[in-house]
């Protein structure tokens, strides 16, 4: 239908940018989201509907995920649910698990991940979701929940976690052995005129090299600042993607000005290369076994701008 | 003069021709698409080129707003700013200052306008609106003229008519870059065939690269359009390339073509695909219409677009309330269309079946028989006979 015939797709309950779980409307019926037209509730009946008619590649159990600051019975309720759907959606699923992404949740209360993490291996998925994240908890206290969790998941089954964006935490996922990542974070960044701009040949540059990278914040640029009017240079020196290889700074920095939809088109265009490209980079350092200096040396470079930013200290 | 212009076929009135520019070889029929400020909405130049489009607009006064025609100039001319390697035309800015700016007020001198910045007062003239263009650096530009809607009656009209003969002269001693870019003037005079003839007659004078027919598409009653059309084309030279301004529905590019016009242009196409309004050989398909919703055909099933190969009716009419894409995907359907309808046009007077095509065209179009009226006349003065598309007159 949407003529991409030729790629993988995975389901899941929420949308990231327009349909957030809203735990405070989930009730024993269904899962409560908020969506554009309102409010509203699903449940695995409706939902297996939904899964038979789109044939996704792999789809997520229906959840209730909740966030990090509920209450301990509010985070137990959200586990039984989570378990009982699972089953309901798995009796409704007419290939019996085969493209099924258990929901692991448990929201902050590591007890309780590990016990549901159990609980989700036990049945016959293909692989797991981990519910739960990305709705407000800290980057700190993430590394030890998404731990509990896949040290106890089989090894040969894949790992899908929603809303984690930013370059840290997609390192953060891959440390803990996830697999598969959705986010908003090109979205919002083409939204803003953001274009990245971070070096992905981490491992290649020299750590000089890297700390003396020219741009802003070391991450990304905003195309609506003036100083890009007369620059004729490409988002990204080399960078292989169509607006890098046919367009400039300039121009972007124009089209955003007049607020021409080529605009949002192009910057898209480049920041998913550019973000995808970050992936491969990941992949590549964990296939030459040096992910944690990828992640050290990535992490280091990020910080070299406020380090600047205190001259006297 | 920076341009050659050679006629490969012909059917009476009617040609094809190959038209040669500076950035590149244009094919006429042809119709291009209107990039306001310096791009098509929502799509790339790659997407341009896989439609077939061989010029496109800008228009100065936008660009000459943001980004400005020095910057223009300094990053080497719009070509570069865009990174478009085909053809480019720029209007004088003229029209739309009188259409946008409701306190324009024209003088000899030229079109004084509020500035929609800050308000301050300022000056259009000839020398400025050239200047203008030879720093944005389009193949072809215009000359500024005195445009009137042709729905105003009275002496202003032949004011209008005589002042733009006198700024053509302004513009023809302003213009730095004659050897670069080709200035091309403007036939005014409102309806009347009188007025027309003074000023087809004062431009063809000064031996200009090329004409256009000015002052229509603006709400005249269409048996008046295409009599000014055809007075026109009948009166300019046959070496030059003739553009009718505006125009416009494919129907009316079909008429002006069989009438002798070669170039046009109109925002026709792309406004409509961003109200869901698709261009199907039968005239339009309304995209957001409920029968859609279930329809799992391409928009139109003979066209090989980029669009029609992937999408379904169905989809797109799931789109086109809701998200960008809709329009953008209707946009590039209809200017495959408008660009299929000038290749079909130059291809079939080349071949020597154009009054063929004609028929089939209106057939399909009216496949009741009920041809305008207005159509039927033009057709006669064309030499094309159709009354086999024409439903007998009930007695």
């Amino acid at each position: 239908m949407v003529g991409l015939q030729d790629h993988f797709f995975i389901a899941s309950p929420g949308d990231s940018v327009e349909s957030l779980p809203e735990h405070g409307g989930t009730n024993k019926i269904g899962a409560a989201f908020e969506t554009p037209s309102g409010r509203r509730l699903i449940n695995p009946k409706d939902y297996m509907d939904i899964i038979s008619s789109t044939r996704p590649n792999l789809w997520a159990s229906l959840a209730d995920e909740v966030p990090a600051w509920v209450t301990e019975k509010r985070n137990r309720l959200s586990i039984d649910r989570t378990l009982k759907w699972l089953d309901d959606c798995l009796s409704l699923d007419q290939e019996k698990g085969a493209s099924t992404l258990g929901a692991v949740v448990g929201g902050p209360n590591i007890e309780h991940r590990k016990k549901c993490a159990t609980e989700v291996s036990m049945r016959n998925v293909s692989g797991f979701y981990l519910g739960g994240f990305g709705l407000g908890e800290s980057i700190e206290e993430r590394s030890a929940l998404l731990n509990a969790v896949t040290n106890i998941l089989p090894e040969e089954k894949i790992r899908f976690v929603s809303r984690l964006g930013l370059p840290e935490e997609v390192l953060q996922g891959v440390a803990a052995g996830i697999d598969l990542f959705d986010s908003t974070y090109i979205y919002h960044l083409t939204l803003g005129g953001f274009a990245l701009v971070f070096p992905l040949d981490i491992l290649g540059e020299a750590p000089e090299a890297l700390l003396r990278n020219s741009s802003n914040d070391y991450t990304k640029i905003n195309l609506h600042a003036t100083i890009y009017r007369k620059d004729t240079s490409p988002i990204v020196d080399k960078c292989s993607c169509y607006t890098c290889q046919n367009h400039t700074r300039a121009y972007l920095n124009h089209l955003l000005n007049v607020h021409e939809m080529l605009a949002q088109i192009l910057l898209e265009i480049h920041n998913t290369h550019h973000y995808l490209g970050f992936f491969r980079s990941i992949r590549r350092a964990l296939k030459q076994e040096k992910f944690e200096l990828f992640r050290e040396r990535f992490m280091e470079s990020r910080r070299v701008h406020l380090m600047e930013a205190v001259p006297y200290s | 003069m920076a341009l050659q212009f050679e006629v490969v076929g012909r059917f009476n009135r009617a040609r094809a021709s190959k038209l040669t520019l500076p950035h590149y070889v244009v094919q006429t029929p042809m119709f291009m698409p209107v990039g306001t400020q310096g791009t098509i909405k929502g799509l790339t130049n790659s997407q341009l080129e896989d439609i077939g489009c061989q010029i496109i607009l800008g228009n100065t006064y936008h660009l000459a707003l943001r980004p400005g025609a020095e910057l223009i100039d300094e990053l080497g001319g719009l070509h570069k700013f865009m990174n478009w390697k085909r053809g480019l035309l720029t209007d004088s800015g003229g029209f739309q200052m009188v259409s946008l700016l409701h306190l324009a007020d024209i003088t000899e001198e030229g079109v004084t306008f509020q500035s929609p910045v800050d308000g301050k007062p300022m000056l259009l003239t000839p020398e400025e609106s050239i200047q203008i263009q030879n720093k944005i650096g389009a193949d072809i530009i215009m000359a500024l003229d005195d445009v009137v809607r042709t729905t105003i009656t009275g002496p202003r009209i032949e004011e209008a008519m005589y002042r733009t003969l006198r700024w053509m002269d302004r513009c023809i001693a302003a213009h730095k870059r004659p050897d670069a870019q080709n200035l091309f003037g403007i036939v005014q005079g409102g309806l009347d065939p009188v007025l027309r003839d003074i000023c087809v007659r004062g431009l063809v004078e000064r031996n200009l690269p090329g004409y256009a027919i000015g002052g229509l598409a603006g709400g005249e009653d269409k048996d008046s359009f295409w009599r000014v059309v055809a007075q026109c084309t009948a009166a300019l030279p046959e070496d030059k390339p003739r553009y009718v301004m505006g125009v416009g529905y494919p129907l009316d590019i079909v008429v002006c073509s069989a009438l002798g016009a070669d170039m046009y242009d109109c925002v026709y196409p792309t406004r409509t695909a961003r109200f869901g309004t698709a261009l199907v050989p039968e005239g339009v398909l309304k995209l957001k219409h409920n029968a859609m919703a279930s329809d799992e055909r391409p928009i139109v099933s003979t066209c090989s677009c980029m669009v029609c190969k992937n999408y379904t009716r169905a989809y797109i009419h799931s789109l086109v309330t809701r998200d960008a894409m809709g329009s953008q995907l209707l946009s590039y359907h209809n200017l495959s269309y408008m660009m299929r309808l000038s290749k079909d046009l130059h291809m079939s007077i080349v071949e020597g079946r154009f009054p063929e095509y004609v028929r089939g065209f209106l057939r399909t179009q009216f496949p009741k028989g009920d041809v305008p009226q207005w159509v039927c006349n033009a057709m006669e003065v064309a030499g094309i006979d159709i009354s086999s598309c024409c439903a007998p007159v009930p007695v």
